[in-house]
């Protein structure tokens, strides 16, 4: 015991301990094999800059993205009743979902926010495929019907990126039925003639394309994801045979009609000002760099505050 | 003959000698066996009330499942007169897993579609064992929306083990067709009465049964994966189905306390395939009284009950 091993060492530990160095500096793409460095990963949306591989992005990454200055007001949306089943298989309902919240930071399987994108303004829900599949729980058909709400409420279209598994087994019939109230959802907005817009991403399955997911005005996936009612296992044991290549990939379905347009994630956000534009009659957008909503609104109430308290001193 | 399910076994047994005893007595004349067989039936019976009154949920699975149980088309032929078919999507084929048309109910003209998974093996394969293809959804499509010009109420008699799992079907837009489906039974200005007369498998079913009413046999199930399906995925192992059917609450008394479904109907007992006559005029009775409730209703009306009732739906859980 001197000084050394009491004073110094902990200090220089601290020293190099409080550099916050992310867990994964390099990641693998699953694709290709090359190995890409994350910050560039990250500013490439999580697409491969080598093979154009889209990875998995969370919905704030990519509302961070998406928005203008990455600036979006999160929805609130009604929690449903917990375990309404009392579910219990290998593990208890709840404790599965502590165990995704802990995982994903979020409380549930879909993000729904306001914002601008190309100073045009809408709603956007996003669903995350880390949070349980992206399971289609009554929260997430509360989180559909809460956007479609607002939308119709601030008469802005909403743009919807689906990727699930398909409706939550562990709230039984209760997620089944959230296809019937998702398509109510969807049918507000029809009625007050707004634009629904449907980003399908990798993977949007079952239930989930059996209601919202399929029911856009315009649809549009993400190269190469798989989209489809039943699991190609499932088909391949049903009919004993080999499926074709790319089945039920964004190309295959987008050959056999079922789809709009397959767009890479880096072009998304401009395709969707585009569209949503042109379904609005709005002017088309700007195009260039603009500054950040924040930076101009910011600056008027400022200075039009100023003289309103000379006035009253 | 009968089909035995495996948790009937021992009624198999008791029912076999009776079998047995009367056949005996039929070759040689001398023997009164009266008595006894009446003994063995008395207590089969007994039997089949007790195995029948206290069914878990995957033996309601397997009673739902049960061949000899009336389909559809059974239902159709007791229930209503002038059953006239309409086939085909109008786009590519005509799926005979859902059979529906024009047809009159207590005299009132309606719709009426279903789906029917045949009786024998010819039949079944016709009828792809109840698995409609996007057709047969597209084909509900079409039906539903003539319903609506004319003003009929469209009558469902859902029985599905599920959307059918094929590469045709997903090349033709599955998903698509269950999605529009549901969203019309949704739409129209005319009243949906729905009936799970056994399977109500998953978003199969869903497309059908999105109705103003739903009512259930009392031994169907309804529910959105099979127990083998869920208990594969959950418990890693799809002989758990047991323990899946149990957690996933597919029954039409669990259904009925999570206001999912509006009325379960009795089943005769030992099941319905045990007294198709009963079971059928039982359903007949609650279609009769679902098209009560909700008489007098305008259009609007009867398209704001019904949403409302799938917005309210799940706000309570079954501790209510």
């Amino acid at each position: 015991m001197n000084w050394i091993t009491n004073y110094v060492r902990p200090r220089i530990n601290s020293i190099f301990s409080r550099r916050e160095v992310p867990e994964n500096l390099w990641s693998k793409c699953k694709e290709c094999g090359t190995m890409l460095f994350h910050r560039e990963l990250k500013d490439n949306l999580n697409v491969c800059t080598q093979c154009d591989h889209h990875m998995a992005i969370s919905p704030r990454d990519r509302f961070l993205a998406l928005f203008d200055g990455g600036i979006f007001v999160e929805i609130d949306v009604p929690t449903p009743i917990a375990d309404p089943l009392q579910f219990k298989d290998q593990k208890k309902y709840p404790e599965r979902m502590k165990a995704a919240q802990k995982k994903t930071g979020e409380a549930e399987a879909m993000l729904v926010a306001e914002g601008e994108i190309g100073r045009t303004p809408i709603v956007a829900c996003a669903q995350d495929f880390s949070f349980m599949g992206g399971s289609m729980s009554m929260y997430v058909g509360n989180a559909i019907v809460a956007a479609a709400e607002r939308a119709v409420e601030l008469k802005r279209p909403l743009v919807l990126f689906s990727a699930a598994g398909g409706a939550r087994m562990q709230e039984g019939i209760l997620g089944l039925m959230q296809m019937p109230r998702t398509t109510i959802a969807v049918q507000m907005l029809k009625e007050a003639g707004l634009p629904y817009i449907v980003v399908l991403t990798h993977p949007t399955t079952g239930g989930v394309t059996a209601s919202y997911a399929m029911l856009g005005d315009v649809q549009i996936a993400e190269p190469n994801a798989l989209i489809g009612f039943a699991g190609a296992r499932v088909i391949e044991q049903t009919i004993r045979e080999k499926l074709p290549e790319g089945f039920q990939r964004a190309e295959y379905l987008l050959d056999h009609g079922m789809l709009d347009r397959v767009t890479k994630r880096t072009d998304m956000r401009n395709e969707l000002i585009t569209i949503v534009r042109m379904l609005m009659d709005m002017p088309p957008a700007i195009v260039g760099d603009l500054p950040a909503p924040g930076a101009v609104e910011e600056a008027a109430p400022a200075e039009a505050e100023e003289p309103a308290e000379d006035a009253k001193a | 003959m009968t089909n035995y399910l495996d948790f009937e076994k021992p009624l198999a047994e008791i029912e076999g000698k009776a079998e047995e005893l009367r056949s005996m007595a039929r070759q040689n004349e001398e023997m009164d066996v009266a008595d006894e067989a009446a003994a063995l039936d008395r207590k089969a019976g007994e039997l089949l009330e007790e195995l029948y009154e206290n069914l878990t949920p995957w033996r309601k699975c397997q009673v739902a499942r049960h061949p000899d149980r009336p389909h559809c088309q059974d239902y159709i032929e007791a229930l209503f007169t002038e059953f006239t078919p309409l086939a085909g999507d109008r786009n590519f084929a005509d799926d005979h897993a859902v059979m529906g048309g024009l047809a009159r109910f207590n005299d009132q003209p309606v719709v009426v579609i279903g789906q029917e998974k045949g009786n024998n093996t010819k039949s079944r394969i016709e009828r792809n064992f109840g698995m409609a293809r996007p057709e047969g959804y597209r084909k509900a499509i079409r039906l539903m929306e003539m319903a609506d010009k004319f003003n009929l109420p469209i009558i469902t008699l859902v029985d599905t083990p599920g959307a059918y799992p094929g590469k045709g079907a997903e090349e033709r837009g599955q998903s698509e067709a269950i999605a529009r489906s549901t969203e019309k039974c949704l739409q129209v200005g005319v009243p949906v009465i729905s009936v799970i007369i056994g399977e109500g498998g998953s978003g199969g079913a869903v497309a059908l049964a999105t109705a103003n009413k739903l009512a259930m046999l009392e031994h169907s199930v309804y529910s959105v994966i099979t127990p083998e399906g869920c208990a594969s995925i959950l418990w890693k192992n799809s002989d758990k189905m047991r323990e899946a059917a149990e957690a996933l609450r597919l029954t039409a008394a669990d259904l009925l306390q999570l206001g999912v479904v509006d009325r379960s109907i009795r089943e005769p007992k030992g099941g319905a395939h045990r007294g198709a006559e009963d079971a059928i005029k039982a359903v007949g009775s609650a279609i009769s009284e679902m098209l009560k409730d909700v008489e007098g209703m305008d259009r609007q009306q009867v398209i704001n009950a019904r949403r409302q009732k799938f917005m309210s739906m799940g706000s309570k859980g079954l501790a209510a």
